[in-house]
């Protein structure tokens, strides 16, 4: 391997109003390798790539590429020095193919004016065989699945010839299958020369793929470590600052009475697709059921038509003894009904209201908030100093919106929503997604800690490492359909991941129930 | 994967059969109506003569006027669409809108043979009116196009226009040239573009509010204009008294029977307004700055991380807008009346919006609508003529009642670009 890095930042610093978001942060990416970059939410990992791509301007340090000091004031810099990234929110337009997405801002003409989509896509095809990146260069972005547009993510970036490959939270949309077919890829173009920065805070993921690891906390980078010397504890530790407990600690579960009953229940999804076909499950006060599947598999509309955000089309939903089919949200949530919606910032809060009312959102209309019409500002104060304090919301102040807290943290503004009054029936969907391993930790408790006081828990998650340490039973959703029901003592990750895939393993323990 | 997309298609045919039923009914009452008011209304051995020629002079040769027998040709259209309702409630039809569009001709020319019954009626002298009329709206319509595919709304469209035909018919007036009043006109709508652009791309003031100012602004200035100094004879016959544009005589084009009156007779504004439009269409689909355009209307940060410039696309494109809009501005001085009055361009910028809507924001699309709007405006006008005392307000309303259907989803949804009016901010 040359000895000269391929990239080097030295003393980056970035002064954000109020902020410091990098704080003499150094980094050194040497060619072939595939570095991570570690660190919490916040911890400023963004922050600095936005600034080696251009998209920010450091307040003091230096960039050296291939040896030489660069300066980088734009994307357009970036692109010439032979950066590319792939931003974790994608950054394709929908309504155009494959094709226009990748020649888009560097067009290849004929005639002088007209745009020479043959050409592309052939170079396209030329790409795609190159590094086992399947794609068909005429389809247009809004018909591909997840996966397939990270990958024109990726040849946007070969097509402009970059060698410095920088991936943002790549992996937090795939699905299992897809974040291998991914690894491959990358140890693809690495194989040919390219070097990878790997942004991400999952520890599985960086002992799996990484060379080097950059661990960054609170804007500092703390280490440089191989995955040789760590473990996910010492990564975790470096990350947080503290010992983290990775594993939750949960005592045997004591079912009491049903809760929730669901009888072969239908729902469709908004193009009036049947995405929920006849799932049935009965749900007891004390226990955690985990719902196990693919992004995509109806759980998210099963959780919606459970918590009246979604018309039923046949079925029953019994609540309590009571159907609730079709209720209206503000009843089931009346009937105690606690909800952490699957799309935060969607259907959890009001990002434009301030921290204090999406504090109360689910309760503002009655006393102690409310006295007849008029609310009582005074008690939305007091409860919400309080949960801010109880749930540890990182927040200058509860006059905050909702929209200026990072993703962890409005999080827990929903979880000291949702679990400050006494629920009968709680429902998280993806309660952690994309959250760090301090703020997953805190609100695994929580739940156990709810769990354990009688409530019944109907957990949504497509994280198999969640599901099995948080489920007591585990059913596993696909195509719309409950596939099989299982203790989670008795299933392994393997067995839970064939079912996911829609495969039925060969030796299932004996206390599954499985579906015809 | 391939069960998703079966249990796609299941669905999607029972969201198609309730709009198959919805549109089959709508073709049967149009039948019904047809029948019961057109056909039973007139009498047997009534004759109905539609014009063939222009009531002007052409290169196109003398051919017959269209004569035929009243009623059995109402019964006949009649019954043309109860059939074709009966075969869409029946099978259904591929393209509901084109067959939506045929049951709809079918119920005009039902109209025009029964309101012209024992009378003649100039049918090509109505088409032409139909592209003349189209003509403001097209490229209004057009002015928005390629304003909000770069995620830019201009509702001022109507006040570039105000503002562009009072210029042209100054300067027009002033200089004894009608091509440097057009020109001027031109320039007025880029300049009132690049206005609307400062603030609503420097400055983000919401775009509503930037466009509805420049329409007062507008409307203030030419009405100020006119009441204080072309009140002055002297002053109004030297600076608002123009000639207008002649209608050009295209070779050859112009001698085709019924075709060439309507389509190639005309003056330069309509021929413009083709060259805009095949302009528009080919720069929009097939070159870089359409595909700019295109990237920055629906998602402009993903054009900025490529090295697109953001801002300078949509400076362009609202400058543009302008410029268009100034030339369907210099239409209605220049191009018909030769004068200014007040308020003279009558809504026909927003009515080019709607048209922009209806027409899915594409510009043949955009022409489509146009053209539709056009025919109800020339129709409502012959329409007196042949049934003295019809209250021609219910033609008037007609496009923008479809406008609303269209808007309401039934026809198609119309999507505008996805970031249609909102400022970009870097971070």
């Amino acid at each position: 391997m040359p000895d000269i890095p391929v990239l080097e930042l030295r003393g980056i610093t970035k002064q954000f109003p109020g902020v410091l978001a990098n704080d003499n942060v150094n980094l050194t990416l040497m060619p072939g390798e595939i570095h991570a970059l570690l660190g919490e939410n916040g911890a400023g990992k963004t922050t600095l790539m936005n600034i080696l791509y251009g998209l920010y301007k450091p307040t003091k340090g230096e960039i050296f590429i291939r040896g030489k000091h660069a300066e980088i004031h734009g994307p357009t810099d970036a692109i010439s020095q032979g950066i590319g990234m792939v931003h974790q929110h994608f950054m394709l337009v929908p309504v155009l193919t494959v094709t226009e997405n990748v020649m888009l801002g560097q067009e290849t003409v004929k005639s002088g004016v007209f745009l020479d989509k043959r050409t592309v896509a052939r170079q396209i095809r030329e790409i795609s065989a190159q590094h086992g990146l399947d794609v068909d260069p005429d389809a247009y972005i809004k018909d591909l699945p997840v996966g397939v547009q990270q990958r024109v993510e990726i040849i946007k970036v070969l097509y402009r010839n970059a060698d410095i490959l920088i991936l943002d939270e790549p992996t937090a949309v795939l699905t299992p299958q897809e974040v291998e077919d991914l690894f491959e890829i990358l140890q693809s173009l690495v194989d040919k020369g390219i070097s990878i920065i790997f942004i991400t805070h999952k520890l599985k993921e960086v002992l799996a793929v990484a060379d080097r690891i950059t661990v960054l906390r609170r804007g500092k980078t703390v280490a440089t470590v191989t995955p040789a010397e760590s473990t996910e504890q010492s990564l975790a530790e470096l990350m947080v600052g503290r010992a983290v407990e990775l594993t939750v600690q949960k005592g045997e579960a004591v079912p009491q009475e049903p809760v929730l009953s669901v009888r072969d229940l239908v729902v469709k999804d908004d193009r009036e697709n049947v995405t929920v076909d006849g799932v049935s499950f009965t749900l007891r006060a004390g226990e955690v059921l985990g719902i196990a599947g693919v992004q995509g598999n109806g759980q998210t509309e099963l959780v919606e038509a459970l918590t009246g955000m979604r018309q039923v089309y046949t079925g029953s939903i019994r609540l309590l003894g009571k159907e609730v089919a079709n209720a209206t949200p503000r009843t089931v949530t009346e009937m105690g009904v606690g909800h952490v919606p699957e799309d935060r910032q969607r259907d959890g809060l009001v990002l434009s209201y301030p921290i204090k009312d999406n504090m109360v959102l689910n309760t503002y209309y009655r006393p102690p908030f409310a006295h007849w019409v008029v609310m009582d500002e005074e008690k939305i104060i007091e409860a919400a100093e309080k949960r801010v304090k109880e749930y540890d919301v990182r927040t200058p102040s509860i006059y905050a919106t909702a929209g200026t807290l990072s993703g962890g943290n409005q999080q827990k503004v929903i979880v000291a929503r949702e679990f400050s009054r006494p629920n009968k029936l709680l429902v998280a969907s993806q309660p952690t997604r994309g959250l760090d391993v301090g703020s997953i930790e805190y609100i695994h408790r929580r739940i156990i800690e709810q769990r354990d006081s009688g409530t019944a828990i109907l957990l949504v998650s497509t994280e198999l490492d969640e599901i099995r340490a948080l489920s007591d039973r585990i059913a596993v959703m696909f195509e719309g359909k409950i596939v099989a029901v299982v203790n989670a003592a008795d299933i392994s990750k393997e067995q839970l991941g064939l079912l996911m895939a829609g495969a039925m393993p060969k030796d299932m323990p004996p206390s599954a129930v499985v579906a015809q | 994967m391939s069960v998703a997309a079966a249990s796609q298609k299941l669905i999607l045919s029972t969201s198609e059969k309730r709009r198959r039923t919805i549109f089959g009914v709508i073709f049967l009452l149009v039948g019904i109506l047809i029948i019961w008011f057109f056909a039973f209304e007139s009498k047997p051995g009534q004759l109905t003569t539609f014009g063939m020629n222009p009531g002007f002079a052409s290169n196109a040769p003398t051919i017959p006027d269209l004569i035929f027998p009243t009623q059995p040709v109402l019964y006949a259209l009649g019954l043309i669409a109860l059939f074709m309702g009966g075969w869409q409630l029946a099978r259904g039809y591929k393209s509901i809108g084109a067959m939506f569009g045929i049951v709809f001709g079918l119920f005009v020319l039902a109209f025009l043979a029964w309101a012209a019954r024992d009378k003649s009626f100039n049918m090509v002298g109505m088409l032409q009116a139909t592209l003349v009329r189209a003509t403001p709206i097209a490229l209004g319509a057009f002015s928005g196009v390629i304003a909000e595919r770069a995620a830019v709304i201009n509702i001022a469209i109507e006040g570039m226009m105000l503002a562009a035909a009072l210029v042209s018919v100054v300067v027009a007036s002033a200089t004894g040239s009608l091509w440097l009043g057009m020109v001027a006109g031109i320039i007025t709508g880029g300049v009132l573009g690049l206005l609307h652009g400062v603030m609503a791309i420097q400055f983000k003031v919401d775009q509503i509010i930037s466009g509805t100012a420049i329409n007062i602004l507008a409307t203030g200035i030419t009405g100020f204009v006119v009441k204080r100094f072309f009140i002055d004879p002297n002053i109004n016959d030297k600076f608002n008294h123009s000639q207008i544009f002649p209608p050009i005589q295209i070779p050859v084009l112009s001698a085709i029977p019924v075709i060439g009156p309507i389509l190639f007779s005309v003056n330069v504004l309509p021929y413009l307004m083709f060259i805009v439009l095949i302009a528009l269409h080919i720069t929009l689909f097939y070159t870089r700055w359409g595909l700019r355009t295109i990237a920055v209307g629906e998602h402009p940060k993903a054009a900025d991380t490529l090295g697109v410039n953001v801002f300078k696309i949509r400076y362009i494109n609202i400058t543009l807008s302008g410029m268009i809009a100034g030339l369907g501005g210099a239409y209605f001085t220049i191009g018909r009346v030769g004068q200014f009055d007040e308020a003279m361009t009558a809504g026909r910028g927003f009515i080019g919006l709607a048209a922009m809507i209806f027409g899915k924001w594409t510009p043949i699309g955009s022409l489509g609508a146009s053209l539709l709007f056009g025919f109800a405006d020339s129709f409502q006008q012959k329409i007196q003529i042949l049934i003295p005392g019809f209250p021609s307000e219910f033609l008037l309303m007609a496009p923008y009642i479809i406008t609303m259907i269209v808007l309401a989803g039934v026809v198609g949804r119309a999507i505008a670009p996805a970031a249609d009016g909102i400022p970009y901010e870097k971070d």
